[in-house]
């Protein structure tokens, strides 16, 4: 049976008032998360934050050999040093500052309405902490990596 | 058949009773992400950049850490903060691109299962480490244990 109340409704807009004509936007803007240079930081967030997740799940259980034995820990941990792994390394250090420095970008967003004005800017100074933190991590650890 | 669509301006605000768990997850990731910028990078200076960095890392160099209760309380709070900060980042993944409900929920509990599991493991590990094993090569050991 037929509810007049529950029919559909939509309340009609108002001739005088016509609706705002809606453009299709040329290039997305995106939100403060999505979209643009945002999307991609959003994107290696995530792809960092899971890359490291499985990294300190391995990590962990070879910290468990401590307890088993000194032999068996050093064997394992010496598979840390060789070159291979020392560029693995870099990876994992480079990943971490991504993920840090993003992380730290978007609690200013979310926490502070200058953050939030000028994320964009936020944007680029994380660039420029990573680059920094790189150059003062990698030549050092290449070095200790490729010298005996 | 008939629609009800609300109109545009209700209000959608539900006032659920008891504590919103994902407000607090949403506020535990940014709280735990600005402890973890300080002991992530402290760590990785002090295993990595230090001395001669990974090329310096075995038994002897954590017993000797270990054996200060500073890096003891270090480690576990790294540990502690790291797996359930990535955990839940994980849960997030998951509930993002799991659209099969089965699916998801496997998941995540193989998650949650691998989470309590290191947890107990490197808790223990940190807790009942011994940096003198009877019987072990003293070059292997911490040089204080000479002493012992
Ligand atoms: C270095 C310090 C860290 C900071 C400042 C940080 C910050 C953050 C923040 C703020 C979020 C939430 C993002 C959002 O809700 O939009 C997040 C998500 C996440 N974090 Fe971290 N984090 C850090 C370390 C780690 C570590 C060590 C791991 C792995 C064990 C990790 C894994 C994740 C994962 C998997 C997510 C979910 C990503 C997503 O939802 O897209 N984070 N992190």
């Amino acid at each position: 049976m037929p509810d007049k109340s529950t029919g559909s409704t939509v309340a009609s807009p108002q001739k005088k008032y016509p609706l705002p004509k809606i453009v299709k936007p040329k290039a997305l803007a995106g939100t403060v998360y999505r979209g643009n240079v945002g999307m991609w930081s959003w994107v290696l967030h995530r792809i960092t934050g899971v890359a490291i997740f499985f990294f300190l799940l391995v990590h962990i259980l070879d910290s468990t050999l401590l307890r088993v034995s000194p032999e068996a820990y050093n064997a394992v941990i010496g598979t840390y040093k060789n070159p291979i792994m020392g560029l693995g390394e870099v990876v994992l250090v480079a990943a971490i500052g991504i993920h840090a420095l993003n992380g730290l970008r978007v609690i200013l967003v979310d926490f502070w309405a200058w953050g939030m004005k000028h994320q964009k800017l936020l944007q680029w100074i994380g660039l420029a902490l990573w680059i920094i933190l790189l150059i003062g991590f990698v030549p050092r650890h290449l070095i200790n990596v490729f010298s005996e | 058949m008939t629609v009800t669509i609300d109109s545009p301006r209700a209000s959608t605000t539900k006032h659920h009773k008891g504590i919103n768990l994902e407000k607090w997850g949403w506020v535990f990731m940014r709280a735990s992400g600005v402890l973890l910028v300080v002991l992530i990078f402290g760590h990785l200076f002090v295993n990595l950049m230090i001395g001669h960095g990974v090329k310096a890392l075995d038994f002897a160099f954590v017993g000797g850490k270990f054996s200060d209760p500073f890096w003891q309380v270090w480690d576990m709070l790294l540990l502690w903060f790291a797996l359930i900060h990535g955990a839940n980042g994980m849960r997030t993944v998951i509930n993002d691109y799991a659209h099969n409900r089965l699916v998801g929920v496997v998941l995540k509990s193989f998650i949650l299962l691998a989470t309590i599991v290191l947890l107990t493991l490197g808790t223990l590990v940190i807790y009942t480490f011994d940096p003198c094993p009877a019987g072990s090569p003293a070059d292997l050991l911490p040089s204080f244990c000479a002493g012992v």
